[in-house]
């Protein structure tokens, strides 16, 4: 394995991921209706301020784990806790969680400004409050020319920046990402990524990113959680002590292509693991 | 400047305009060649001359028409829409009614005309009633669908940031029904001038409530038959014209975003 980071190990404090739990499952597990059983029984806690990635075969119930943690869907059996309290509705008090999903998923009749603004008009915030807020979070994405735009005017890439303006509006202290920049190019990818980390550090977010990608998981998160299918479980964790904020020289140096080789390695063991079951 | 044929704008008026100018023209000078009696079929120039002389006539009897199929479409949005809410409000309820709309739908409304009018006392109202009853089920349907098709991803945003029924309705519901409510209207403006004109053939009402069909039956009793023309003439214009009249309020509702009405420029 690698060796400790002289950066990290001189400025404890300055360590993400070592925050007051954020979410806690506690033996959480998901049978569908249907008699699927997504999930094997997870513990798992998210620490506050971590980047952490689940990545995994496909069928290995990531997308479920995620909104079992938006609480959008309800775990069969054991308990989800919130900052060490009972976990209950969605959105209650002093929870903020956004959710950036697979699509941009935005309403094509509305006008990009009116999109991120919607998470805000549902909750009632006054509008030069939320005003000021839509245009702070759409120049953290780099969007500030394109308010007045439609989303069909736009590229895939700058879509999913309208969609994580829209999460970044709410004040987020959860921000959970399932697979959302799966479906664009290699260089809008990379482009956002190195983005996302940016406003990661600067907001001290807590995040829990979906991916099928290793030199994704790898350059963004503090911590890699991977999953089995069938049911899913978790297999493998490892962590990513590299110095924080990342920049796109990160990913030519040679201790970012140790780390994906690590990843990979346990990515194959895993799937090893599967077929022989 | 771009030479005017590439222009779309004028290609879309010009060339049916063209077609329609030549398909005239060609009638006219065959109908002279081969001296068909206007009796049998007129020729534009006839049909023409008939619908100048009896302008007024002709006029009072478009505007009956129109009244009954206006009425009827606007009676047909306001139930429809109403319906496809109440369906909206539960599975349960969508499927215990909707087999009876299609009833509605399927069942000719030449064979229930009749009833209708024995049922209904005032002609005027019961000739809405039939045009109504034609019109609705495409309504309903689209709206329902609309109402129903909504991104499921927008829905579980609006279920975490702990969005009421209301707000859901307004801000997602209705408007990802708009393009399916539009072109619901669309075709439910030409059913209810077909319905229209089929009720008042069913009625035959005639006096100084007559319609554009009782022209053209009284026509076809006449032997006169372009005036039987030019009434058939009337009720296509203003089926165009309605039809027109839609797809302009479509692309003022949704000219700026949805698919259908954005043009290839973008």
């Amino acid at each position: 394995m690698l060796a400790p980071n002289p950066a990290l190990s001189a400025d404890a404090e300055e360590r993400p991921g070592a925050g007051a739990p954020v979410i806690e499952i506690l033996s959480a597990d998901k049978v569908f209706p249907n008699g699927t059983r997504a999930l094997a029984a997870i513990d798992l806690t998210i620490a506050g301020g971590e980047f952490l990635t689940l990545i995994g075969p496909s069928g290995c119930g990531k997308s479920t784990l995620l909104k079992l943690i938006a609480n959008l869907i309800e775990p069969t059996e054991g308990r989800i806790l919130w900052r060490s309290g009972a976990f209950d509705k969605v959105g209650a008090r002093g929870r903020s969680i956004a959710f950036v999903f697979q699509d941009p998923t935005l309403m094509p009749w509305a006008r990009v400004e009116t999109n991120v603004r919607l998470p805000l008009d549902l909750a009632r915030v006054p509008s030069a409050e939320s005003r000021r807020r839509v245009a702070d979070a759409l120049s953290r994405v780099g969007l500030e020319g394109y308010a007045r735009y439609y989303p069909r005017q736009l590229s895939g890439g700058m879509k999913m920046r309208v969609s994580i303006a829209r999460s970044l509006v709410i004040e987020p202290n959860l921000l959970l990402m399932d697979e959302p920049f799966g479906a664009l190019d290699e260089f809008t990818r990379n482009r956002l990524d190195a983005d996302l980390i940016r406003l990661w550090w600067e907001r001290k977010l807590t995040t829990v990113f979906v991916t099928h990608s290793i030199y994704e998981a790898v350059f963004l998160s503090t911590r890699v959680i991977v999953l089995g299918a069938r049911p899913g479980r978790i297999c493998k964790v490892m962590t990513i002590e590299e110095p924080h904020p990342r920049h796109e020289s990160f990913r030519n140096s040679p201790r970012f292509a140790e780390h994906c080789r690590a990843l990979s390695a346990l990515l194959t063991e895993v799937s090893v693991e599967q077929m022989r079951s | 400047m771009r030479p005017l044929a590439q222009s779309e704008t004028f290609m879309t008026v010009a060339a049916p305009l063209a077609v329609g100018v030549i398909v005239v023209v060609i009638w006219e000078t065959a109908c002279r060649a081969f001296n068909i009696p206007v009796f049998l079929f007129p020729k534009p120039s006839d049909i023409g001359t008939k619908l100048v002389s009896d302008w007024p006539v002709l006029l009072t009897a478009l505007g009956m028409t129109l009244r009954i199929a206006l009425q009827a479409f606007f009676a047909a949005i306001v139930i429809g829409t109403l319906i496809a809410f109440l369906f909206l409000q539960s599975r349960a309820i969508e499927m215990s009614f909707f087999p009876y709309a299609v009833l509605l739908q399927v069942t000719p409304i030449v064979a229930i005309a009749p009833l209708i009018i024995i049922l209904v006392k005032n002609t005027q109202v019961a000739l809405t009633v039939c045009a109504t009853v034609v019109a609705l089920f495409p309504i309903i349907s689209n709206t329902t669908l609309g109402l129903r098709s909504v991104d499921p991803g927008l829905v579980n945003l609006f279920r975490m940031s702990r969005a009421g029924r209301m707000q859901t309705l307004w801000r997602l519901r209705i408007p990802s029904a708009l393009p399916y409510f539009f072109g619901g209207l669309r075709i439910s403006s030409g059913l209810a001038l077909i319905g229209a004109v089929v009720a008042e053939f069913v009625a035959g009402t005639g006096g100084r409530s007559a319609g554009l069909a009782y022209e053209i039956l009284q026509s076809g009793f006449q032997l006169d038959i372009p005036r039987m023309f030019a009434a058939l003439f009337l009720i296509t214009l203003a089926g165009v014209g309605l039809f027109a009249m839609m797809v302009g309020l479509s692309r003022l509702a949704l000219g700026a975003w949805h698919e259908s009405e954005v043009g290839t420029e973008a």
